[in-house]
């Protein structure tokens, strides 16, 4: 398996507080890799490690070396930055759609990277819309706002609004935390399509979850990775005391 | 697969620039607004004031002299309108945040408090003239300004003793209900002292509101020129943002009044930078309190 | 005992609690009942009639026309819809001079017959006399004028309420003069009032934040008159240089202090709007690749539009109850607005400078309460605007 990211020994602190302790991991591409742990163990501040999405946070220090595609992503000049950013494309833990069309939802990236060519954006748009699973549902409605939409279409119309630059990985934060079993479920089903094509991070709580997408998953606690294996070696022959009393204890 | 135009994230970068700078440049015009109305005054009416300027009457139909009566009757109009304002505006702000469990009743409390707070106030000089200058037939007097002045502070003194009891966390009021004390006593008690330092900041406030006011007592308080001090609260008084729109607008020799409006206008400001200085003090002083809990 | 007095202070503080309520129906109430009393009323001079020939036609005049009439500017019945004669006025001086002391009697007890006599004998003849020299209406023909009613009020273009012998009561010009005042001022601070919420939400770091945030509340301290001084004794003189005008006291002087004045409205409620937008909505759009600059203009903005537009309301509301700033700085005409350049009288200003001199009880003086009408209706469609902007926020 070829590494898509690659992080040694990263540190993070927010302000005097260490968030992450030296962080090792290699992420296999077209794969999902789901990251587990208690709430605050910094699964988020790992996840924006990616995006360089910490950066925008006063106060913080990164050390350590992270490699996408075998390339130090915080030794790029800045403003690479954005092209960085639409390699990585992350959807959060609630929908937060723009106060904008469905259309304009999914255009956006597009359109604030300097598109115009309208044809191109319409393909784009409509193609990212189908990949996200969603086309069906609001092909006649583009023009509406996206508001109008149910939680469960909202999320997926925030992952083709990720998917519409073209990302190689995208970083989901508890992407179903906020949505009804059915959305959930839909939701996971995009994600099991999207992995042939993308690498694919995502946070979770829930256990089966991440047991049922995931091809890898990593244990978080305090900041240090206690465990990264395969989905299925993590959830029946953890390595960890740890890892397997959280499981154990998140499964009965 | 789309290809991003190469130029698009210089040409983001730099409209950024551009715009983050009118942004700032925009914000600090505005600052700039405010030091220099406060430097104008400042320094025009600091070659006024004087220890006589603040404690002599007007003279030479207010074009030299002091303002004293003035001052004497501002004094006036704030301790009457607070002694009025500030019990009726605590225990109202009481009511709705510890006692109006009811959302109906809470909801139209805090609709007509919003309603009263956004009414002009030369609507509260007719209103104030209508009933308590005409109707109840106080005149044109220190009683009747204070009242008038009174019913405009009240929503700010209403609404910062509710803020103020919010913030006091519910954990005092359950530990004392907990030794078995009365809901009245545990406001009394523990409540309002922890919140008081705040809701006191409300007073000081609407002081500096009340000081500054002019439509409100042009027709139930202030007078053009006294030549004595009101001897009781029936007397109209003199009144310094009222004397200051006087002696700048119809005195009898506007430029030599001018040096008289700058020292008038000058205490005013003197007003305001102390209430929102104490006020300023004061909200540290609760900020930290609330959070030593 | 003690069970009572707890009972007691309870009821005080729930009565306290309505305090607010009872003011606000009280002020309702006494604005209203003088600002009503005043539609339906004559606009003619209090006391006074008038009275024409039983042949003339005209039974009606409005208070224009009484008003030109008596300007010289209408001179023939027929301009009224009556004959060709001319129109000849007599006051009561003029009866004085017409008939002897012992035809009109010492207390113009026969001040009837006389009026009579008059307009018998002379066929264009309009009199105005006060109704206290009328024993009786008897064979006369009394000339009614038009009652104030709310349109006329409304849409009357000439405000002159000491017009004698009728006041004109057309508050148009006024309404105008606010409203362009208060939206100029609008217009001037708003690119101010955004970039300033945009500056503070968005780009200050916490500690410039921290400094200008309070500075911004000073500026809402300052009391009206004050600025109103500050508007006069440097924006006035300075917009009549610049501009070469007659006189500096200008619309545009007005709405150049009103926009300071609103300045810490319009920059506070913006501000709050942005900063309450989710912070992932601001990721969501950065993590595509947006400048921080795209994500304010693209994203935030059209979020907090509901909120940047409730503190434009609120700013607009705050603009027009203005008063002393405005009666300061604008001129006082109370014409229909030529442009900014020139002076105009607000609502607010008309109330302030006219009430003093208005008779207690009379029309005026009613006149002034139908204004202070206007304006709470004002305020009050402006709350309501605002609160229900901010409600539906709440629901989002
Ligand atoms: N912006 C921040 N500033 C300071 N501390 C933060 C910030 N964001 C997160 N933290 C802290 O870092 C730790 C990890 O947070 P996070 O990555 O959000 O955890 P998780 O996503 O696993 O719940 C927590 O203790 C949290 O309080
Ligand atoms: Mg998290």
């Amino acid at each position: 398996m070829v590494p898509k990211i690659i992080t040694r020994n990263v540190d993070l602190y927010y302000s005097s507080f260490q968030a992450l302790k030296n962080v090792s991991i290699e992420i296999p591409e077209k794969s999902v890799t789901a990251l587990i742990g208690p709430s605050g163990c910094g699964k988020s501040t790992f996840l924006r490690l990616f995006n360089r999405m910490n950066d925008l946070i006063d106060k913080v220090k990164i050390s350590g070396e992270i490699l996408i595609d075998d390339r130090s992503i915080y030794k790029i000049r800045s403003s690479e930055i954005d092209n960085l950013r639409r390699k990585v494309g992350m959807v959060f833990q609630k929908p937060n759609p723009f106060p904008k069309s469905i259309f304009e939802n999914v255009a956006y990236g597009l359109r604030v990277n300097g598109i115009n060519d309208s044809q191109l954006i319409a393909n784009q748009v409509e193609r990212s819309l189908k990949n996200a699973a969603l086309w069906e549902e609001v092909k006649d409605k583009l023009k509406k706002s996206a508001f109008e939409l149910s939680g469960g279409q909202q999320q997926r119309l925030c992952i083709a609004r990720a998917l519409a630059v073209e990302p190689d990985i995208i970083l989901m934060d508890e992407p179903a935390s906020a949505l009804d079993p059915i959305s959930t479920a839909k939701i996971e089903e995009l994600i099991f399509d999207l992995k042939k094509d993308y690498t694919i991070l995502i946070v979770t709580h829930n256990m089966q979850q991440a047991a049922r997408v995931s091809d890898y998953t990593g244990f978080f606690l305090n900041g240090e990775l206690i465990e990264f294996n395969e989905t299925k070696m993590i959830f029946t022959n953890p390595k960890n005391s740890k890892t397997e009393s959280y499981i154990t204890g998140r499964f009965g | 697969m789309i290809t991003f135009p190469e130029n698009a994230d210089l040409k983001k970068k730099w409209t950024q620039i551009v715009f983050f700078w009118t942004a700032r440049i925009l914000s600090f015009g505005v600052i700039l607004v405010l030091i220099t109305i406060l430097y104008f005054i400042t320094s025009k009416g600091f070659e006024v004031i004087s220890w006589d300027f603040l404690t002599e009457n007007p003279k030479d139909g207010m074009n030299a002299g002091g303002i004293f009566p003035a001052i004497i009757g501002t004094l006036y109009l704030i301790i009457g309108s607070m002694i009025i304002a500030f019990p009726i505006g605590v225990l109202a702000g009481i009511y709705v945040n510890e006692y109006a469990r009811n959302g109906i009743a809470k909801r139209i409390i805090q609709i007509m408090t919003n309603n009263l707070s956004g009414i002009p106030s030369i609507v509260f000089g007719l209103f104030g003239m209508a009933l308590f200058v005409n109707y109840l037939n106080f005149g044109a007097s220190i009683i009747a300004g204070s009242l008038t002045l009174a019913l405009l502070s009240l929503p700010l003194i209403i609404r910062t003793t509710e803020e103020s009891l919010k913030a006091v966390d519910n954990t005092f009021r359950h530990a004392s209900y907990g030794l078995g004390a009365s809901k009245l006593y545990t406001i009394r008690k523990v409540v309002l002292p922890i919140a008081f330092p705040n809701i006191i900041t409300g007073l000081i406030l609407s002081i500096g509101r009340v000081s500054g006011e002019t439509a409100p007592i042009l027709f139930t308080a202030a007078a053009y020129f006294l030549p004595r001090l009101p001897q009781s609260l029936t007397d109209q008084c003199m009144a310094l943002p009222y004397h200051l729109y006087v002696i700048s607008t119809s005195g009898t020799d506007l430029d030599k009044a001018r040096p008289m409006a700058y020292g008038t206008a000058l205490v005013l400001v003197m007003i305001v930078l102390l209430v929102n200085g104490l006020a300023g003090l004061l909200r540290n002083y609760f900020a930290r309190k609330v959070k030593m809990k | 005992m003690a069970g009572i007095v707890e009972k007691g202070i309870e009821a005080i503080i729930k009565a306290s609690g309505y305090f607010t309520s009872l003011i606000v129906l009280l002020i309702v109430l006494f604005l209203f009942r003088e600002g009503i009393s005043f539609l339906g009323s004559e606009p003619i001079e209090e006391g006074y009639a008038l009275y024409t020939s039983k042949s003339n036609p005209v039974q009606k005049v409005t208070a224009t026309q009484i008003k030109d009439i008596f300007d010289q500017k209408i001179l023939l019945w027929s301009e009224l819809g009556g004959s060709t004669d001319s129109i000849r006025r007599y006051e009561l001086d003029d009866l004085k001079s017409i008939f002897s002391e012992s035809e009109l009697e010492k207390n113009f007890e026969n001040g009837a017959s006389c009026v009579r006599k008059l307009t018998d004998s002379i066929p264009g003849s309009l009199i105005l006399i006060p109704k206290a020299a009328i024993a009786s209406e008897d064979g006369l023909h009394k000339v009614h004028t038009d009652k104030i009613d709310l349109t006329e009020f409304l849409s009357g273009k000439e405000w002159f309420p000491t017009a004698k012998p009728a006041g004109l009561f057309g508050s148009l010009p006024l309404f105008l003069g606010t409203l362009l005042v208060s939206l100029m001022a609008i217009l001037i601070a708003l690119p101010f009032g955004m970039a300033g919420a945009i500056y503070l939400a968005e780009i200050a770091d916490q500690k410039i934040r921290n400094i200008l945030k309070p500075l911004i509340e000073l500026l809402s301290g300052i009391p009206s008159v004050v600025y109103g001084f500050f508007g006069l004794v440097v924006i006035v003189p300075w917009i009549q240089k610049t501009l070469g005008l007659p006189v500096g006291e200008s619309a545009l002087a007005g709405s150049i202090v009103l926009a300071i004045m609103a300045l810490p409205t319009i920059i506070t409620v913006s501000e709050d709007s942005i900063r309450t937008i989710p912070s992932d909505v601001r990721q969501a759009s950065l993590a595509l690749g947006a400048s921080q600059w795209q994500t304010i203009v693209r994203v935030l903005i059209p979020y907090a539009a509901s909120g940047i537009g409730a503190a434009v309301i609120l700013g607009i509301g705050r603009a027009m109850g203005e008063t002393m700033a405005v009666l300061m700085v604008t001129g006082n005409a109370a014409v229909i607005p030529h442009g900014l350049a020139h002076p105009v009288r607000t609502i607010p200003a008309t109330i302030a400078a006219e009430l003093g001199e208005a008779p207690y009880g009379g029309l005026h003086f009613k006149a002034l309460f139908a204004l202070g009408c206007i304006l709470f209706l004002i305020t009050f469609i402006t709350n309501y605007i605002v609160d229900s902007i901010s409600r539906k926020r709440k629901l989002k």
